[in-house]
């Protein structure tokens, strides 16, 4: 493998005297797709947490692009983070566009730089921006909204896109959609991606590796052999 | 139809005292939101910061207004009489519900919301203008709506320490007892209430999230200059007195607003130049004004001067009252002018009726009564020590019912209706006859006379000579009669304040 865009050494996290994660090691190399899978309650939030630098480990050490977490500056490290949550977290005091130019606009880029940009990806995530762009968040069924999501974690095409649980919310049928739909997208923006889901299925639909989280470490085995 | 004439009688001073009331409640509110966001902010994000502000805040909402105006008086700074004591006390009734709201606001925002916006990088202050604040923003206008339209309500007891605003009505209609004068400023003031509920929830209404749209910014702009207009022109019509102005103050009750535009009126009638900060609420508050400078002159009576201001011993005779009283008041640098002429004492009222079928005519003739009635008096009254329990310890009266409170212009009230059956009034009060009632001769020479004597600082009488021989020109001119006869005038006959004081003047001391 070649050096590791995030590498997680011998990381242990406590939630109080709750031991979550206890020695893990973990690595993702650039342009893969790594999908861990666990029950609720095994680390698998904390994983992505503690790489974008929202927690921070009590033992060992959380490395993004060879720095260690506590050394990079927050803001900084975060931008170079996308994030999709489960609940996703839309604005409901922006429009659909403005969502999506948000991280654009704090990153200063001129209105109509970051209005193109936003177009375009809202057209890439399958959701023309003609006719979504001015709508409101509450507007939007659960698979569009989760889209805006991808779009918005996108944004500034960061190099790192961590998704947490991202279509667990959705119906069967826009979850199958939505997969197909991420599987182009990732194929036109090669970022590296580590996602958690409790759903077998769409960790080997989604991820080139599939880790599973249990008792606090990773075990790994090859999509093709475990299924 | 009387409110309406009256409206339009008054409508110049309308105007003023509406102006005035906005410039107190928009200043107020302004402040307060200044102060009130960051530290509802604050509450929001630091639950231990929190805590202690929002009861602090909960417990300054919880002092009756008037109280809080009577502990706000004395400071250095906000002391005083006029606006800036109305404004302080206004403020802090108005940050409880603005930082309460602005925390409720900031609490209620969907954690994921929160989340997202960390994740994504956004600093303390970016999640802050750019999240946090769009979103608590109904909250937080809907909180400064409470604020105002409590403070519009609240501004009417500024007049009571000579504010000013619609309040100034009210207080007149009730120590003139004429409901067309408190509905003159009660009705504009629940208009503006209203008025100022419906705008605000309009906006809050056009700030919740997803209901933008791109043309309420043009609304709102104008809506806020406006107010904003409005305020400044308040502010520019409200300086301090004018230099050579003198300033004339009177309590709130019928006889002083008519002193006060006595001395007024005299003063105009030689061309000199005159303010009016008549009606604050009570001789405590006169005499700190005078004090202080805010205003240059106000009258007084000999007894309440001696007893309840300068705390001296009680003293019978009028011109050893009039002594101890100038030397008192001299080194405080004020000085008494020659007394107006009436003593307006202290006097034991009850019904003719009563006092026929009971044959009451001394206050000593109230044993006979005294385990069945019910006394009636004003605040002062019941405080004094020449008051009530002076009254109970010479005459050796035991009234088995304790005595009703109030204010002491609903005494006359609500003797004649029955509520109490005793009260103590003023001698030259002009519903004495109008609402037939007798008074009881004080027979063990219990209450003190109560000259009445115009007040002045001593400096404004060295400055300006001309004061002096235009007070004395009143000295001794106002007997009982006169004074009953104006009383009655504004208060059974209603008419104008200005209009009797001139009517009398005229007559009296024709120029």
């Amino acid at each position: 493998m070649p050096e590791p865009v995030v590498s997680l050494v011998g990381v242990r996290f406590n939630y109080g005297n709750h031991v979550v994660l206890d020695d893990l090691d973990l690595a993702v190399g650039a342009g893969e797709s790594l999908a861990l899978v666990g029950r609720s309650g095994s680390g698998k939030s904390t994983v992505l947490k503690l790489i974008d630098r929202l927690l921070l480990p009590d033992a060992g050490s959380v490395v993004v692009e060879g720095r260690d977490t506590r050394e990079w500056d927050p803001i900084n490290l975060r931008r170079r983070i996308g994030y999709v949550l489960q609940e996703i977290g839309l604005f409901p005091h922006l429009t659909v566009e403005e969502n999506v130019a948000l991280v654009p606009r704090l990153e200063g880029w001129p209105v109509e730089r970051r209005r193109a940009r936003a177009h375009d990806l809202l057209e890439l995530v399958g959701l023309p921006a003609a006719e979504f762009a001015d709508r409101w968040p509450r507007e939007l069924s659960g698979g569009q909204r989760q889209r805006v999501g991808v779009a918005r974690a996108l944004a500034i095409d960061p190099p790192i896109l961590l998704m947490d649980e991202p279509f667990g919310a959705l119906d069967s049928i826009t979850r199958q959609e939505l997969r197909t739909e991420f599987q182009r997208i990732r194929r036109h923006l090669r970022q590296t991606v580590i996602l958690v889901t409790h759903d077998m299925d769409e960790a080997f639909a989604l991820g080139d590796r599939v880790g599973v989280l249990e008792r606090g470490r990773v075990t790994f085995g090859r999509p093709a052999l475990t299924r | 139809m009387r409110l309406l004439s009256f409206w339009m009688s008054h409508r110049e001073e309308l105007a003023g005292m509406v102006e005035r009331h906005l410039f107190l409640v928009l200043w107020s509110t302004a402040i307060a939101t200044a102060i009130g966001l960051p530290a509802g902010i604050a509450a929001a994000h630091r639950p231990r910061i929190g805590r202690p502000l929002l009861a602090a805040a909960s417990i300054a909402q919880t002092i009756p207004s008037l109280a809080l105006l009577g502990f706000l008086l004395p400071l250095p700074f906000i002391g005083g009489i006029g606006p800036r004591i109305a404004i302080v006390a206004l403020i802090l009734y108005a940050l409880l519900p603005i930082v309460r709201s602005t925390a409720a606001g900031l609490r209620s925002i969907d954690p994921a919301i929160i989340d997202a916006g960390v994740a994504m990088g956004m600093t303390a202050r970016q999640l802050l203008w750019l999240v946090e604040l769009p979103l608590a923003l109904p909250s937080i206008v809907a909180g400064i709506r409470i604020a105002t339209i409590v403070g519009i309500g609240t501004a009417t007891i500024a007049a009571a320490i000579g504010a000013g605003g619609l309040g100034e009505y009210i207080f007149r209609g009730l120590s003139m007892v004429d409901s067309t004068v408190i509905l003159a400023g009660a009705i504009p003031a629940a208009l503006m209430a209203l008025l100022a509920d419906g705008i605000l929830t309009w906006v809050e209404r056009r700030l919740s999230p997803g209901h933008r749209q791109r043309s309420t910014a043009v609304p709102l702009a104008v809506a806020t200059a406006a107010l904003l207009l409005m305020a400044v022109v308040g502010a520019a019509g409200f300086g301090p007195a004018r230099p050579d102005t003198i300033v004339i103050g009177s309590k709130n009750f019928t006889e002083q607003v008519v002193l006060g535009e006595l001395l007024a009126q005299t003063l105009e009638r030689r061309g000199i130049r005159v303010t009016r900060r008549l009606n604050l609420g009570g001789s405590f508050i006169c005499d700190r004004a005078i004090r202080s400078g805010d205003i240059d002159a106000y009258v007084e009576y000999t007894g309440t001067a001696l007893a309840a201001i300068l705390k001296q011993p009680l003293e019978k005779d009028p011109d050893a009252a009039l002594t101890s009283l100038r030397n008192a008041y001299g080194r405080s640098g004020l000085s008494v002018l020659a007394p107006l002429g009436f003593n307006n004492t202290f006097a034991m009222l009850v019904r003719h009726e009563d006092a026929d079928t009971l044959g009451l005519a001394t206050i000593d003739d109230l044993h006979r009564v005294e385990a069945q009635w019910r006394p009636g008096f004003g605040y002062e009254f019941a405080e004094r020590a020449d008051g009530y329990s002076g009254l109970l310890k010479t005459y050796e009266l035991r009234f088995t019912t304790p005595p009703r409170v109030m204010e002491l212009n609903l005494v006359y009230r609500a003797l004649s209706s029955r509520q109490v059956d005793v009260v103590a009034g003023d001698a030259t009060s002009g519903l004495i006859k109008a609402l037939n009632l007798t008074m009881l001769r004080d027979n063990r020479s219990y209450f003190p006379p109560y000259y009445a004597v115009p007040i002045v600082r001593s400096a404004v009488l060295l400055a300006r000579p001309e004061l002096r021989e235009a007070f004395n020109e009143l000295a001794g001119r106002i007997s009982e009669d006169d004074m009953r006869a104006m009383n009655a005038s504004v208060d059974v006959e209603h008419r104008d304040v200005a209009a009797t004081v001139r009517d009398f003047l005229s007559a009296k001391l024709p120029n």
